[in-house]
């Protein structure tokens, strides 16, 4: 019976005391490793230079700014992008398959970076050429770089995430799909109340991984002059002459921010209803 | 017999997967309130004569008519028919419930959401009213105290009475079953069996491919035995099961037993 899987029941893990949930902290080795890394905190923190840092804290904040944007924005477009992207290849007929197929393949077989700066350059000079669009209201914003990193990100996350969402869409038992005809359920009354909710949670846990891999794929905006986090700390790097500092404040900045992440996504993804 | 129109009326129905011919001229009539059992051999066609009944399979030829409306078909151009009107196929289906082997509940919704989809979302009652006849239903069926429950953190039996209230809560003019136990653990089938057994007392109108000898002669009134794509004997259980002609089912019989 393939169609049925039993998922285990989630169960909050039993509240231990504290010493029990300290124990397999306090273990040798463990204690180690943890001196190990509180030394090497505190060797970053005083024999380091950090005088540079308070006036920099504003633009650093910019970068975040920006490349938090940038991630927000080309996931959500990304994910909406994603759900046509798969649904078509699961169900569509044969040319949008074949179109959705084709876009993936491409994309997720050329590096992001060349596809970034074909976007820019190309499409950039393209729309340059043109006096319709170089009056219309869209140019101001056209003339800057963001967009096209946007843009670029987008297209990337959107067809990652659509061969993800191919999987889910395929993976979702026939039956109860069958079960929602049966009942008289019009096609797309079935796709909004069984299928497609059924495909996203499927698609959720691996949700996790490909944001904090978009995550990674911001700074190369900065190749193309976007002032993201990386683009911040490269110009902290050439105005202080210093080569770790920053480097190792982009690198906690960066860890911070997945981890975080990967706390909130497994939140979301305990509160969905099981059944997977 | 009465002469009340039909629930379910099946003529001459012929159903093909490319060149392999399953149903080769079928012809079935449920009046309000028979239970019709359907028995056979693996591969003879139960399911799939079951499946046309709703349409999850299109026939090749032939006509179904539900409470005297028959399905409105159009030749496709391979030879075999399609559906040619969604709207009377989508309120013909609302009006049948089916109970699949493999439950098919929908794993996103709690034992309540599923109960109360179909009445909410495909025939329109308000959220409220459905709600209070989900819970007479669930009361039916022995799963009162599991409404907030999600299927997969329920047994195999809680699972399909779960979708036999989901059934029960759209009033459906007949019921079909598709063995309903068969997917069920030895000591499961029992409590299923019983609300089936309980459901056919009151004179719903079934129909139901089983693999239970037993239960299809003490619940049916009408049992049909199909053979390769053909019913090869039909009467009622006494007579099915006491005293069968067709040297085919007396050797089925005895096969089960
Ligand atoms: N979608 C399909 N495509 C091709 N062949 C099919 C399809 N569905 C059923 N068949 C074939 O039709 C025949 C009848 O199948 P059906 O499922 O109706 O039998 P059944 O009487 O329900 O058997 P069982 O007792 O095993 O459930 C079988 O030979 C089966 O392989
Ligand atoms: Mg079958």
């Amino acid at each position: 019976m393939p169609d049925i899987d039993i998922a285990t029941p989630i169960r909050p893990a039993p509240a231990l005391p504290l010493r029990a949930r300290l124990a397999p902290l306090l273990m040798p080795h463990r204690l180690v490793m943890a001196g190990l890394a509180l030394t090497a905190l505190a060797a970053i923190v005083t024999q380091m230079d950090w005088s540079w840092l308070p006036g920099y804290l504003p633009k650093i904040g910019h970068g975040l700014l920006v490349t938090l944007a940038l991630l927000v924005s080309s996931v959500a477009a990304g994910f909406a992008l994603a759900l046509p992207l798969g649904a078509v290849q699961v169900t569509g007929p044969a040319p949008l398959r074949w179109l959705a197929n084709g876009f993936c393949t491409v994309i997720r077989g050329t590096p992001l970076l060349l596809q970034l700066w074909l976007i820019y350059y190309g499409l950039g000079a393209l729309f340059a050429q043109f006096p319709e669009i170089r009056a219309s209201w869209l140019w101001p914003y056209l003339r800057q770089a963001w967009p096209y990193g946007f843009l670029t990100l987008t297209l990337s996350f959107a067809a990652y995430q659509g061969e993800v969402m191919r999987g889910a869409f395929a993976g979702v038992p026939r039956g109860e799909l069958e079960a929602a005809r049966a009942f008289g359920m019009p096609r797309l009354m079935v796709f909004r109340r069984v299928w497609f909710p059924r495909a996203v949670h499927r698609a959720l846990p691996t949700l996790a991984g490909e944001i904090i891999l978009q995550l990674k794929a911001t700074p190369l905006v900065a190749t193309i002059t976007v002032t993201d986090l990386y683009a911040v700390i490269t110009r902290v790097r050439q105005a202080t002459y210093l080569t770790y500092e920053p480097l190792l404040l982009l690198i906690a900045i960066y860890l911070c921010l997945s981890g975080t992440l990967t706390l909130a996504l497994r939140w979301l993804e305990g509160r969905v209803p099981s059944g997977r | 017999m009465n002469n009340a129109t039909p629930a379910v009326e099946i003529r001459d129905l012929h159903k093909h997967f490319g060149r392999l011919e399953v149903l080769k001229g079928i012809s079935l009539t449920a009046r309000p309130g028979d239970v019709v059992a359907v028995i056979g051999g693996s591969g003879s066609g139960k399911s799939t004569m079951l499946r046309c009944i709703n349409m999850l399979e299109t026939p090749s030829a032939g006509e179904i008519a539900i409470h005297g409306e028959a399905y409105a078909m159009r030749p496709t151009r391979d030879g075999g028919l399609e559906p040619a009107d969604r709207r009377q196929l989508q309120r013909i289906r609302a009006q049948l419930g089916m109970v699949f082997q493999n439950f098919n509940l929908w794993p996103h919704r709690t034992v309540l959401g599923n109960v109360i989809e179909v009445p909410v979302q495909v025939l329109g009652m308000p959220r409220d009213e459905a709600v209070a006849r989900a819970r007479q239903v669930l009361e039916r069926v022995g799963l009162a105290e599991k409404e907030d429950a999600y299927p997969a953190h329920m047994s195999g039996g809680q699972q399909q009475r779960c979708a036999i209230a989901r059934v029960l809560a759209v009033e459906p003019l007949a019921m079909l079953f598709d063995e309903p136990t068969s997917a069920l653990d030895p000591e499961l089938v029992g409590e299923v069996l019983t609300v089936i057994r309980d459901l056919a007392a009151e004179r719903r109108t079934m129909i139901l491919v089983t693999h239970e000898m037993g239960f299809a002669r003490d619940v049916a009134s009408h049992v049909v035995y199909l053979k390769d794509g053909r019913i090869e004997e039909q009467g009622p259980p006494e007579q099915i099961f006491g005293d069968p002609r067709s040297p085919h089912l007396q050797q089925f019989i005895r096969s089960i037993a």
